[in-house]
C-alpha cells in the first residue's frame, strides 16, 4: 500500500495511487452496471440545449437541490442573538445537530442549542414529558438566562401546543414560573430558515411586550428616542452587526439591536469557554417597545415581526438587504431622518472613497453578466448594486422568493437600462439554475458554497456571497452593509474577475499575450 | 375582537353533532349574532344544512390544488349560507392517508392570519369524533374555543366519548382557559336517557345543558340539506334549538373544568340506574351458550 504512517498521504493524493486507480476502475466495471462513457456524454449533452431547460422549467411536483433550509433553522439563528439565551427545539435529536453543524461549518464556531429529544413514543403519545424534563435539564445543566422554544417538523403534525406545554411544565418546577419561556410554532415545512427567524423574533416581542403569555401585565408603551434594529437572517452577521454599530456609533445614534448574534458566533481563543456571548439583553428586548421607531435591513425575513410591532405603535421601516451607494444612501438618510441626527463627515469620506474604487474598476465590470440566486433580500441587494456597478443581474433566482419580491425584483430591473435582459425566478431551484446556466450563460455566478458544483457543471466561475459559505474560512467576519461593506463585495467580484482573466491567459507563449502584471 | 365568543362542538361520530351544531347555530344567527362555522372533520360536512350542499371547495384541497396554503385567499374558502353564516370547511385528506390532525392546525392558523375571525360575534368549531391526537385539540387550544359543547346521548359509547373529550379539555384547562360548557343531549331514546345524561353531566362536574328530544322532522330538513331553522320555522324542535341557543349564548364564563372519571365508574354509573346489571365476575368473557350450558 502507498499509505504509510512515516510519510501520511493526504486523500486528494492517496486516491490517485495506482492501486487506488485501478481498484475504482474495477468497482465500475463489475459493479455499477452504468450506461456507455458515450450514452452518459449524449445525456449531459441533451441536458444543456433549450429542450431540456423547457422540460425543467415544466416540473411540477419534484425539487432539485433547493436554494433554501428549514425554519427551526432561521428559530436557531433569531435565539441565539439575545442574552445568555439557549434555543430549545422541541423534536428529534438530528434536527438539532444539523442546525447546529451548518451553523458551525458556516461560522467555524461551536453552536450550542438543545433539543427535547423526541423518539418514537413522544410521537404516539405527545411531546409533554420531553418538554417537561427538557425544560429542567436545560435550566439546571447549562444555567441560561432564557430559553426560546420552538418546534420542528414531528411536534408540529402530531400538534404538541407550546403555550400549554410551557406552562405545565413551570407547574411541575420544571423551572421557576418567572423564568423566560418564549416559544414560537415553526413548523419545518411551512416556509423557509427566513420565516423561522421571522416567528421567533416576534415570538420573543410577544413574550417580554404583551405580558408574558398571561403571566404579567402588557407593558405600557412610553415613546422614547431609540431606534431597534433587526438584522434578519444573515450570513454575514458578524460582520454586518459590528459595522451597523459603529456606523450608528459615529452618528450619535441610540439604538437595540434585536436578536444580536454577532459575538456568540465570533468568540475569542483565550482559554475561556463562552457558550453564551453578548446578545441583546432581556431588559432591552422589554424596553424596545418604547423605541421610536424598528428598522429591518430584511423586509421577507421579518413579514410578521414588522406588522406587530408597528400595531404597538413605532414607525417601521424595511430594506431589501441594502448593498451600495444607492442603498447605503438610503438607509443612512432614513436613520438621519427619523433619529434627526446628522450624517457625520467620516461617513461622507468613506461614500466619496467606495465611488472612488468604483470607478477606479468600472471598465472590468461595466457589462459582465451574474447570475444570483440566495434569500430574497439578499438577491433584491445584490441585484441592486450590480445595477449601480454597470452590470447586468441576468438570472436572479430565490427558492424562498414568492410573488411578492419577483414583482420588486422586476421593478428594481426596470429602473436601470441594464436591467433590459434581467429576469427573476421566485420558487425554483439550483437544478433550473443549472439549465439557466447552459442556455442563456453569464460570466458569473453568484451564491452560497453549493454553488460549486454548478461552477464544475457550467464551467461559470462562483463568488461566493451567501449563507452558508462552508468552503471559505472567514467571510462572515467582513460586513457587506454600509460603504465599506459594500467595498468588500466590490472587492470579492473584482478578485473573482481578475483570477479569471489571469487563468485565461495563463499558457506561456500561447495565450499569455496578457499575462500581465497590472490590471 | 374581545367581545368574540369561540364554542366548539365534540362528540362520538354519528351522534348528530354536526346536526345539532348547525339547527344552534342557526337558531344563534336569528337572534341577530354573526356566525362563522369552521368545520375541522375532512368529510367537510359540518356546513352542509347552511350551505344547502356539502362545501367542496376546503381549504385543504384549494391548498393542495395550489401548491400551497399560502397562495390561497379568504374569499377563496369562505362560503356564506342561512342569514348569512359564514362557512369554512378545513377538510382533510382521503381515509387511511396523511394527518388530518395536521389539517386543522394549517386551517385554523390560516384563518386566523387571514382576519377571518374579523367582524364575527360566534366562532363555532365542529370537531369529528374523539380528541384522536393533537391536531383535534388545536379548537381547545389556549386563546381558542372558550367553552366546549359535547354531543352525546344515553348509549353507553357516546357518554365514554364525552368523557373521553372531558379528560381532553383537562389537559388544556390547567394551563389555558379552555373550559366544559356543558353537555348536549341528543335524544336516542335509549333507556333513562334524561337521567343517565344528568348523572354524567354531575360526575364531571358540569350541567346537561340541554336535552334535545328525538323528532323526524330533522331527517326531513336534513333530506333536503337544511336546518330545521329554516325548513319548518314554527315547528316544535325549532324552538328546542331556540331554547339551546340561548342557553349557549346565556352561558358565557360559566364554563367549568370538568372532572373526567374512569371506565370503571362510567360502569357503576350505568349499573346504578340499572341499564346494566351487575355481572358476576365468572361470566365475563363467555359466549351466551356457554353460559347456558
Amino acid at each position: 500500500m502507498s499509505q504509510n504512517a512515516e510519510k501520511v498521504l493526504d486523500h486528494f493524493n492517496l486516491f490517485r495511487q495506482p492501486e487506488y486507480v485501478e481498484l475504482f476502475e474495477n468497482k465500475k466495471k463489475e459493479f455499477e452496471f452504468a450506461e456507455s462513457d458515450d450514452k452518459v456524454e449524449e445525456v449531459r449533452e441533451w441536458a444543456k440545449t433549450w429542450e431540456y431547460r423547457e422540460k425543467n422549467f415544466a416540473r411540477e411536483a419534484l425539487t432539485v437541490n433547493p436554494a433554501k433550509a428549514c425554519q427551526p433553522l432561521g428559530a436557531v439563528f433569531a435565539a441565539v442573538g439575545f442574552e445568555g439565551t439557549i434555543p430549545f427545539v422541541h423534536g428529534s435529536q438530528g434536527c438539532v445537530a444539523y442546525y447546529r453543524s451548518h451553523f458551525s461549518r458556516h461560522f467555524k464556531e461551536p453552536s450550542s442549542c438543545v433539543s427535547s429529544s423526541m423518539t418514537e413514543d413522544a410521537a404516539v403519545f405527545g411531546g409533554l414529558s420531553n418538554m417537561v424534563d427538557g425544560l429542567a435539564n436545560t435550566y439546571n445543566m447549562y444555567q441560561p438566562k432564557m430559553i426560546s422554544v420552538s418546534t420542528t417538523c414531528m411536534a408540529e403534525v402530531i400538534g404538541d401546543d407550546l403555550n400549554a406545554f410551557i406552562k405545565t411544565a413551570k407547574e411541575k418546577g420544571s423551572l421557576p414560573a418567572e423564568f423566560d419561556v418564549p416559544f414560537a410554532h415553526t413548523p419545518a415545512f411551512v416556509g423557509s430558515h427566513i420565516t423561522g427567524y421571522d416567528n421567533v423574533l416576534k415570538g420573543i416581542l410577544w413574550h417580554f411586550w404583551d405580558g408574558k403569555a398571561g403571566t404579567t401585565a402588557p407593558l405600557t408603551r412610553v415613546p422614547n428616542e431609540k431606534i431597534n434594529f433587526i438584522g434578519g437572517f444573515d450570513g454575514y452577521t458578524v460582520g454586518n452587526l459590528r459595522e451597523v454599530k459603529r456606523i450608528f456609533d459615529l452618528m450619535g445614534v441610540e439604538y437595540t439591536i434585536l436578536a444580536d448574534n454577532s459575538d456568540v458566533w465570533d468568540t475569542p481563543t483565550d482559554g475561556t469557554f463562552r457558550m453564551y456571548d453578548g446578545g441583546t439583553t432581556l431588559e432591552e428586548t422589554a424596553n424596545a417597545l418604547h423605541a421610536k421607531a424598528t428598522i429591518s435591513m430584511q423586509e421577507f425575513s421579518t413579514e410578521k415581526t414588522l406588522p406587530f410591532i408597528a400595531e404597538h405603535g413605532q414607525e417601521t421601516v424595511a430594506f431589501n438587504h441594502p448593498i451600495g451607494v444607492k442603498a447605503t444612501d438610503a438607509f443612512l438618510m432614513e436613520i438621519s431622518r427619523i433619529t434627526g441626527k446628522p450624517i457625520p463627515e467620516a461617513l461622507e469620506k468613506e461614500r466619496g472613497r467606495l465611488v472612488d474604487a468604483i470607478a477606479d474598476s468600472t471598465a472590468h465590470i461595466h457589462g459582465q453578466k451574474f447570475a444570483i440566486y440566495g434569500d430574497p433580500d439578499l438577491c433584491l441587494g445584490l441585484a441592486a448594486f450590480l445595477l449601480e456597478l454597470g452590470a447586468e443581474p441576468t438570472h436572479v433566482l430565490a427558492t424562498n422568493g414568492g410573488k411578492a419580491w419577483e414583482k420588486k425584483v422586476q421593478e428594481l430591473f426596470d429602473s436601470s437600462p441594464f436591467g433590459k435582459n434581467c429576469h427573476v425566478y421566485a420558487g425554483k431551484d439550483l437544478w433550473h439554475m443549472r439549465s439557466l446556466l447552459f442556455t442563456e450563460p453569464v460570466d458569473f455566478l453568484i451564491g452560497n458554497t453549493y454553488g460549486k458544483y454548478l461552477e464544475r457543471d457550467t464551467g461559470t466561475p462562483l463568488i461566493r456571497i451567501g449563507f452558508p459559505v462552508f468552503d471559505r474560512h472567514h467571510h462572515h467576519r467582513y460586513p457587506v452593509w454600509g460603504y465599506q461593506g459594500a467595498m468588500n463585495v466590490l472587492v470579492w467580484i473584482l478578485d473573482k474577475i481578475f483570477d479569471e482573466m489571469d487563468k485565461n491567459t495563463i499558457v506561456p507563449a500561447k495565450t499569455d499575450y496578457s499575462y500581465d502584471i497590472i490590471r | 375582537m374581545s367581545d368574540l365568543r369561540q364554542i366548539a362542538f365534540y362528540g362520538k361520530g354519528g351522534i348528530g353533532k354536526s346536526t345539532t351544531s348547525q339547527n344552534t347555530l342557526a337558531a344563534l344567527a336569528e337572534m341577530g349574532q354573526r356566525i362563522l362555522i369552521v368545520g375541522c372533520d375532512p368529510k367537510a360536512d359540518s356546513t352542509r344544512l347552511i350551505l344547502h350542499a356539502k362545501a367542496q371547495d376546503t381549504i385543504l384541497s384549494l391548498a393542495a390544488a395550489a401548491g400551497s396554503v399560502e397562495d390561497l385567499e379568504l374569499e377563496d374558502v369562505m362560503k356564506v349560507g342561512y342569514r348569512d353564516i359564514r362557512c369554512v370547511e378545513s377538510g382533510g385528506p382521503e381515509p387511511g392517508v396523511g394527518c388530518a390532525g395536521r389539517g386543522v392546525i394549517t386551517s385554523i392558523n390560516f384563518l386566523e392570519e387571514e382576519g377571518a375571525y374579523e367582524d364575527i360575534d360566534y366562532v363555532s368549531y365542529d370537531v369529528l369524533g374523539d380528541v384522536v391526537c393533537g391536531g383535534f385539540a388545536m379548537p381547545i387550544r389556549e386563546n381558542k374555543a372558550q367553552e366546549i359543547y359535547i354531543v352525546m346521548s344515553g348509549e353507553m359509547m357516546a357518554m365514554y366519548a364525552a368523557n373521553n373529550i372531558s379528560k381532553g379539555i383537562l389537559k388544556y384547562a390547567n394551563s389555558g382557559g379552555v373550559r366544559l360548557g356543558g353537555l348536549v343531549c341528543n335524544e336516542r331514546q335509549t333507556d333513562k336517557e334524561l337521567e343517565l345524561a344528568e348523572a354524567l353531566a354531575g360526575k364531571l362536574g358540569t350541567k346537561l345543558i340541554h336535552f334535545v328530544p328525538r323528532d323526524n322532522i330533522v331527517q326531513h330538513a336534513e333530506l333536503r340539506r337544511m336546518t330545521v331553522m329554516e325548513y319548518a320555522p314554527d315547528s316544535k324542535q325549532a324552538n328546542e334549538y331556540r331554547q339551546l341557543a340561548q342557553k349557549i349564548h346565556n352561558n358565557s364564563g360559566n364554563g367549568i373544568i370538568p372532572t373526567p372519571i374512569t371506565m370503571d365508574e362510567l360502569e357503576d354509573l350505568l349499573m346504578a340506574h340499572g341499564i346494566m346489571k351487575q355481572i358476576d365476575e365468572s361470566q365475563v368473557g363467555k359466549t351466551a351458550a356457554e353460559i347456558a350450558a
